[in-house]
This record gives C-alpha cells, structure tokens and sequence, in this order.
C-alpha cells in the first residue's frame, strides 16, 4: 500500500517503513539506544531526501526512547541525577556541533566529513565493544566473573577532583568526566544527525563504570530530551521534519521496542556488547565502503532549496 | 576553462523565434488543470487533446504535421555535483550550479525530434531536451554551455533516471489528421507548482503554429495540511510532532505493560 509523504514528497510503501521502524525499534529496545545510525541510512537508501531523514529520525526516536525510558523507569533503572549532569553538558555540546555543521556545509563538504566520521566513531566503537566483550566471554568460559567489577579497582578516571556521588547507579566519580562524555555526545549527535546512545553506552561503562542495570535506562532519558529537542529544532530551521513518515516509523518502532527490551534482559550483558559491537562495526565497514569503492555514478543532483 | 560555444543569456530567448504568419491555429485542452496530489498520489497521466484549425478563409494541408510538447515545470536551481578519488576517497570535487532550471521536463512528440525539424530549428525553438536551455553558473554570468559538456549531460541523466526528464517521440497521436492527442506521464515524485506546456506545430520543418497552456500540481488534503503547517508555523508543528511521539511512546508502554 502506497502513502504520499508530504514533506518528503515522494510515495512509500507504508508497510516497508512500518517495517524498518519495527526492526530498527527492536534493536533500540534491546540495546537501549536510539537507533539513528541505523534509520537514517535505511530511509536515504528507499529514496528520502537526507535532510528530511535526519529531521524525521530525531521524532521516531523520541518516540521509541520515550517508550523505553518509561519500561526502564518503571523498573527503577534509571538514574536522574547523573542523566541531569550529562544533560547539562550535552546541551553545550550540541549548540558547537550545530555551528560545526553550519561552517561545514559552506564549504559543501558535509557529506564527505559526515562519512570519515560515522567509519572513524563506528569503527572505532565497535572494534573496541567486540574485543572487550569477547574477552569477556572468554573470561567466563573459563569459570572466571564476566565483568571486572572489583571495588578496589580504579582507573586515572576515578583520580579526578569534583567527586559526586550518584545513589542510583552506586558510583562515586568526578563531575569531569560525565561532563566530557555528555559534551561530546552532544556534538556528535548535532554533526551526525544522531542521538548517540551506542557511543553513549560504552562510555558510561567503560570510563564512569555505570552498572549495567541503570546504563541503559539512563542513556535512554539522555536519547530521548535530545531527540525531542533536535525535532523542534529541525521543525522551525528547516521545515523538514515529515509527521507522516515520522508516525509510521514511531509506530514500528515504539512496538519493536517493547519486545527489545525484554529480548536485551534475557541476555547476559557481554553477550549483549558482542552483538552490538558487531553490528556498529558493520555500519561503519558499510560507510567505509562507500567512501573507498568506486561509485556507480560519480555525478549527483542536490536540490538548493534546502538550504 | 570551459569551452562554451553559444552564450545565451535567459530573458534573450524567453522572447524569441516568433511564430511566422500561418494558416493553422492550434486548439488544445487538458484533461486536467489542476492536480491534486492526496495521500494515495501514485503519479498520473494527464492527456492534452488539441486540433488544427485552418484561418478562415484558408485550407489545411492533408498531412505532414508534427507536434512536439514541451511540458516544463516549476524552475529551481540544482547544483551538479562530480566525485574523483582523493587521497583513496571519492569525494566531491567539482560541481556546477544550474540556475532557474524546470524541475520537470518533458518533451512529447509523434517521431523524434530530428526528423521533425533540423538542428538549427531545433536549437533556435529549444525542441528536445538535448536543445532546452539549462542555464549554468559560469563566473559571473548565467549561461548554457554546449549540448556535451558533462556536467550537462550527466544533468540530464540523472533527471531522466528519476523520470522527472523525458523525451518521447511516441506519446503524441493523431485521432485523426488534424486532431490529436498527447499522454503526459506525472511521476509518483512529481514537483509541486505551475506548469507550462508548450505545444508547437510544424510543417515541413518549419514551426507553423505555436500555442501555450499551463496546469498547477498541488498538495490536497491531508498533505497539503502537514506541508502547510510544516512550513508556515514551523515551532507549533514541531511541538506538536514532538507530542504525538511521546504519546505514542507513552501509548506503547500502556499497551504492552506486563507487570
């Protein structure tokens, strides 16, 4: 069944969105991310202009986040106070990554600077998350604990001045770092069109030691405020956020979500951090070969109107 | 720097090659003016219907005449873009901008333009798209540079692959030798706006009628709602957007709550 988007100006195929919003929602669910880097592309690829992509994206996930955060909270996964503090700087993040973008675009090479950074953060993120996840695997197999989760085990992170404490999440850490982490989660999310919880998500492990039980609920608030803000944003800047295709989306997606979560509970967290690894690594390797292999067309149209 | 042969400034031959004094008048009419594109919009085919008509007191020829129908939609600037391999990335490197330029075009005929008329003819009355004028940025002046300058070429193909560009030498019948009709294929992504069809008469090689007619593509309905309120209250629209997604959400969660 064939529906005119209005904004996109172009007929889809209701079920095929509804359909991608379903797989990519369950993901998110699973993951506790939003699943921009996934949508995004899927939605350029079916014929959808860049443009009302990323502005679209940013109300699906809302939506789906929304949902999520709601089953997290309910479960009393969610740490406020430490989503609060990476609020605050991922504010600041996205106003210079917003600017970045703007400078970039004059130079009419957003579009190649969007590609190093998705291979570069993608590929980076998912080598790291697959080598750190097998290891654990591995360390379980062999009857040890899965995790590192000593006590006494602290990195130069936990040296740092300004130490708070987050009741929630159990960790006592300095403000710095959450500070970093929220600031360039920020940036990056306003330059690649993204909410970032899969950059997100490691580093709240990896440098704050956020347990796994609230790391997901939580990043999933920090997904959602961003992704409701990006919306308005791209709503009264560019007037490309297309409510049909955002509502056919946010419906697969809010649904995909719900069996994402319980699927990403039944299973042991490393497990979890392979299989995401995996396939952040692929989306990059994907984007790497775009850049590199030679194009079937080396010519491009872009229409000037949406700038 | 580019070899550009003819310069031709816009505006110049807005207004040119005049009709010559003829005995034929030309009567068209579209099926439709005004089309509306709702939410099952799937592309449309328009008809044109028109007749020869002989000036009083004069007669028509029997047969030999040709109709091409240039049917142009609303103008916009599209910029061309060229990747080479830098550095082992294909990047962008090159681009030309094409000012003021249809986004639809399409050139219907009863046989190929060439035999229609000879290059000359052709060029001077903008007949096929090889011929229309797609002005380019050149420094400081708009201009169109030769009919295989690639930037210009790959233009054309790549509108031709999205079916917004086409040039049929078959879409125009006779019903009979002085009535005819043209099938005008709408994409499913057609642009919205005014359209102008330029429906041209000749004989022998030579343009001996010439007449215009317009029709509007427009948003309806539903969509011509989202797209208003989209553009013209941008902030409403994105808090109200932003609502229905955490309604959604939050609807979800309602449903599919287990404990």
């Amino acid at each position: 069944m064939q529906i005119y988007l209005p904004i996109a100006e172009i007929p889809v195929n209701i079920f095929v969105v509804l359909g991608m919003g379903l797989a990519v929602g369950f993901i998110s669910g699973m993951f506790g991310i939003g699943g921009g880097f996934l949508m995004t592309p899927l939605l350029i690829f079916i014929g959808v202009s860049p443009a009302v992509a990323v502005a679209s994206v940013s109300t699906h996930i809302a939506a789906s986040s929304f949902s999520g955060a709601i089953s997290y909270w309910r479960k009393r996964s969610v740490d406020v106070a430490l989503a609060l503090m990476l609020l605050g700087a991922g504010i600041i993040g996205t106003a210079s990554g917003v600017w970045l973008f703007s400078e970039l675009r004059s130079l009419d090479q957003l579009d190649l600077f969007i590609g190093i950074s998705y291979v570069t953060l993608l590929s980076a993120v998912g080598g790291l998350m697959i080598y750190e996840s097998v290891r654990a695997v591995m360390r379980a197999r062999q009857g040890g604990p899965a995790t590192i989760r000593r006590p006494g085990s602290h990195t130069w992170v936990h040296g740092l001045p300004f130490k708070m404490r987050f009741k929630r999440s159990k960790i006592y850490v300095s403000a710095i770092p959450v500070w970093v982490i929220g600031y360039v989660i920020g940036f990056v999310g306003a330059i690649m069109g993204i909410g970032g919880g899969f950059i997100l998500v490691p580093m709240l492990i990896y440098f704050l030691r956020v347990p796994t039980a609230t790391v997901i609920g939580t990043s999933m608030i920090l997904t959602l405020v961003t992704m409701a803000s990006a919306t308005v944003m791209h709503a009264v800047t560019n007037h490309q956020v297309d409510a049909v295709l955002a509502l056919i989306l946010m419906v697969g997606g809010v649904i995909g979500a719900q069996f994402g979560v319980r699927t990403g509970q039944q299973m042991r967290s490393e497990r979890l951090r392979l299989l995401l690894g995996i396939l952040v690594l692929a989306v990059g390797m994907r984007f790497a070969y775009e850049l590199v292999v030679q194009p079937y067309e080396i010519f491009s149209i872009r229409d000037l109107r949406s700038e | 720097m580019r070899a550009i042969i003819r310069v031709l400034l816009i505006g110049v031959i807005a207004g040119g090659a005049s009709a010559p004094a003829t005995a034929e008048q030309l009567v068209v009419s579209l099926s439709n003016h005004r089309v509306a594109i709702t939410s099952n919009f799937a592309g449309e085919n328009l008809v044109l219907f028109g007749t020869i008509e002989a000036d009083p007191g004069k007669t028509l020829r029997r047969t030999g005449y040709d109709l091409v129908i240039t049917v142009a939609g609303p103008r916009l600037n599209l910029r061309t873009r060229r990747k080479e391999r830098v550095l082992g990335i294909w990047v962008n490197v090159d681009s030309r901008e094409f000012i003021q330029v249809p986004s639809y075009l399409a050139v219907l005929s009863n046989r190929p333009v060439a035999e229609i008329a000879n290059q000359d003819v052709r060029r001077r009355l903008q007949v096929g798209l090889q011929n229309f004028l797609l002005p380019q940025q050149i420094g400081p002046d708009i201009a169109d540079t030769t009919a295989d300058d690639p930037f210009r070429l790959a233009f054309i193909r790549l509108q031709r692959e999205h079916r917004l560009y086409l040039e049929s030498p078959t879409a125009v019948t006779y019903l009979t030798p002085t009535v005819f009709r043209a099938g005008i294929p709408l994409p499913a992504e057609v642009p919205t706006g005014n359209y102008i069809l330029d429906v041209k008469l000749f004989a022998d090689g030579a343009m001996v009628g010439r007449t215009n007619t317009a029709m509007e593509v427009i948003k309806a309905g539903v969509e011509q709602y989202v797209a208003e309120a989209a553009r013209d209250h941008g902030l409403l629209y994105g808090l109200g957007t932003t609502m229905m997604a955490l309604l959604t959400g939050w609807f979800a969660s309602a449903v599919f709550r287990r404990d």
